[in-house]
């Protein structure tokens, strides 16, 4: 989804985290859905038009918010799936079958829809080029999502720069998921993986592998993390994001292997990786 | 259906406080409705069984503030303490012991969702004061419940006698499970269900009422459901 | 992701398996810090530990965000939000060092 050539002008209008964006972002705002994409069976990205949207980070999230005409009103955080380069924001959301938000939003909302959020959020679980390398990322299942804007924040970022720059911020992407199908990205992210040396990408699957699999085929454990991550000499910046069972389980082990807790940063979605 | 719906859930608007930023909606007279949405509720036959402002869920939601306590059997106990002088205390073997109820009720969270036929298992509120009472133990007008983490609520003693409140050990057949308050939870269905502290150690007798977590932050210092008591400064 | 869930540990279907991280809490501490406080430092007050506030656990209980320290459990920080006022509960810490 990263469409290059739209222009970023009118996304930042402000530095994001400057006082008076920080005052705007706590605002609720009405977008306008202008585009939705279908990632997989269970999950489509909305694309939204968000008048005045002042700029975000990698990684940041916003807290959508659905009314009934009862007045009856249900929120949910979603993490923004596009990068800071880009003036549309990006959301992917997978249906939760008991969900009370996620249907509404795969089901119901259609493009010309308006839906009130506000945001960016969250100051923490983000990450600029500035920030370097080498960077661990760790997603299970809808996970996935704020990684994605890291690693596309950091292909715009690195856009033409050289080789040096390139290489003064590598990054190791390992994704869980349940099935191929469930992958979310998966064309964009063989496209970086393939025209980036300096990037790779690592898949399990922890249910069924198409034939001809050659990628993991378990849940993550920590002989697979030894494997893939960085050596913790190195001092990589490490995000793990998904379930809560799971990234606490990926950050443990990560700090037994030998990382600095301080370096490994985490969102947990909670018991079924997403917000219902 | 539609002039019910109204009526139950008319609390539940909201205006938009909004700056004068670009893009960000002022204060609207007709606020924004997500066109299709209608959320979870489930209004029907049960609907007069059901608090103002509730509705029915079939599961049964988990809400922690905190990480779930996991004391083992072998060293766990429950306490009555009195304002001064002797406590009771009860170790698990003992606690098995006492007389227990089955209990078939209606449970109603403030957050809006009520379980309808839940059935629990559990020692009468009443036959430990009774037994306290035979050891010494002096009774007060109000009780704080106390459970491992730190948690407390505050009810009056009326609130809890007189076949209102369990201390329950079972539910739905099977020993409480840890993230319902497991392995035992006081259990006062009349109230809204924050009062029934899970992981409950200790009913600790007071002169005087002293709010308890949540009493003390923003909710109601009694919680009846049925006169929609959620707030502290609701009627 | 159930399943996994599931697999991972069966009695883990609880306070744990539901809780968060301090940015889940972001979007209602931005309604009361105007920086960011999820990048900035808190110090409990129980243990002593200092750490971003990104790092703390958040259990999101239905009536009220309880926000606590990964090392001792303290509550450091609780917001409730009843009849649309907003309770903030900050005796459990004892700094904060806003991050410029």
């Amino acid at each position: 989804m990263v469409t290059r050539g739209v222009s970023s002008v009118t996304a930042a209008t402000r530095e994001p985290g400057s006082r008076a964006s920080r005052a705007a972002a706590i605002a609720w705002r009405l977008a306008t859905v202008v585009d939705v994409v279908t990632e997989t069976p269970r999950a489509r990205t909305l694309v939204l038009d968000v008048p005045g949207w002042p700029g975000h980070r990698a990684g940041q999230h916003v807290d959508v918010r659905l009314t009934a005409d009862d007045g009856y009103q249900a929120e949910r955080s979603y993490s923004i799936a596009s990068p800071p380069e880009e003036a549309r924001i990006a959301l992917t959301v997978q249906r939760l079958d008991d969900g009370e938000v996620s249907p509404y939003l795969t089901d119901v909302l259609r493009t010309g829809d308006r839906l009130e959020l506000r945001g960016p959020i969250g100051g923490y679980f983000v990450w600029d080029v500035a920030f370097g390398g080498p960077l661990f990322l760790v997603a299970g299942g809808s996970g996935i999502v704020p990684l994605m804007a890291i690693l596309r924040h950091r292909a715009g970022a690195l856009l033409g720069a050289n080789m040096r720059a390139r290489h003064g911020v590598p990054a190791r992407l390992l994704y869980s998921s349940r099935r191929w199908e469930d992958v979310f990205y998966r064309a964009e992210l063989a496209r970086l993986a393939e025209d980036d040396e300096t990037l790779e990408v690592a898949f399990t699957l922890t249910h069924e592998a198409p034939r001809g699999w050659t990628g993991f085929r378990r849940l993550i454990d920590r002989m697979m993390l030894a494997e893939v991550a960085w050596p913790p000499a190195e001092r990589p910046k490490v995000f793990v994001c998904g379930p809560t069972p799971l990234v606490e389980a990926v950050a443990t082990t990560l700090v037994e292997l030998g990382h600095d807790p301080a370096l490994v940063k985490t969102e947990r979605f909670g018991p079924t990786g997403g917000s219902a | 259906m539609t002039v019910v719906l109204s009526v139950v859930f008319a609390t539940a608007r909201t205006l938009n406080v909004a700056a004068s930023e670009g893009g960000v909606h002022k204060a609207m007279t007709e606020p924004f409705v997500s066109r299709g949405f209608r959320g979870r509720r489930q209004p029907g036959e049960t609907a007069a069984r059901l608090p103002p402002g509730q509705y029915e869920t079939r599961d049964f939601p988990v809400l922690s503030a905190g990480p779930t306590p996991r004391t083992p059997l072998a060293t766990w106990d429950f306490v009555l303490r009195g304002v001064d002088g002797p406590a009771a205390r009860w170790t698990w073997d003992e606690f098995q012991t006492l007389p227990h109820e089955t209990v078939n009720t209606d449970i109603h969270c403030v957050t809006k969702w009520s379980k309808l036929n839940t059935i629990w298992e559990g020692v009468s509120v009443d036959t430990l004061l009774a037994e306290a009472a035979a050891r010494g133990v002096k009774a007060a007008p109000y009780v704080l419940a106390v459970s491992d983490g730190g948690y407390t609520t505050n009810l009056p003693l009326g609130d809890v006698t007189g076949g209102k409140a369990w201390v329950a050990v079972k539910y739905a057949g099977a020993p409480l499970p840890p993230e319902h308050g497991g392995p035992a939870r006081l259990l006062v269905p009349h109230l809204y269900f924050w009062k029934s502290a899970k992981w409950v150690r200790q009913l600790r007798f007071m002169e005087h009422d002293a709010a308890g977590f949540w009493e003390s932050f923003g909710y109601h210092n009694y919680g009846d459901p049925w006169r929609e008591q959620r707030y502290s400064g609701d009627p | 992701m159930d399943d996994e869930t599931r697999n991972a540990s069966a009695e883990r279907v609880d306070g744990e398996a539901r809780r968060l991280d301090g940015n889940a809490a972001a979007g209602i501490l931005s309604e009361i810090f105007v920086p960011d406080v999820t990048a900035a430092h808190a110090t409990c007050a129980n243990c002593g530990t200092i750490r971003a506030m990104g790092a703390l656990l958040v259990y999101s209980h239905g009536m009220g965000m309880v926000m606590r320290c990964p090392d001792c459990d303290a509550v450091v920080l609780r917001v409730a939000r009843p009849r649309r006022q907003l309770w903030v509960d900050l005796t459990g810490v004892k700094i904060i060092v806003m991050a410029g």
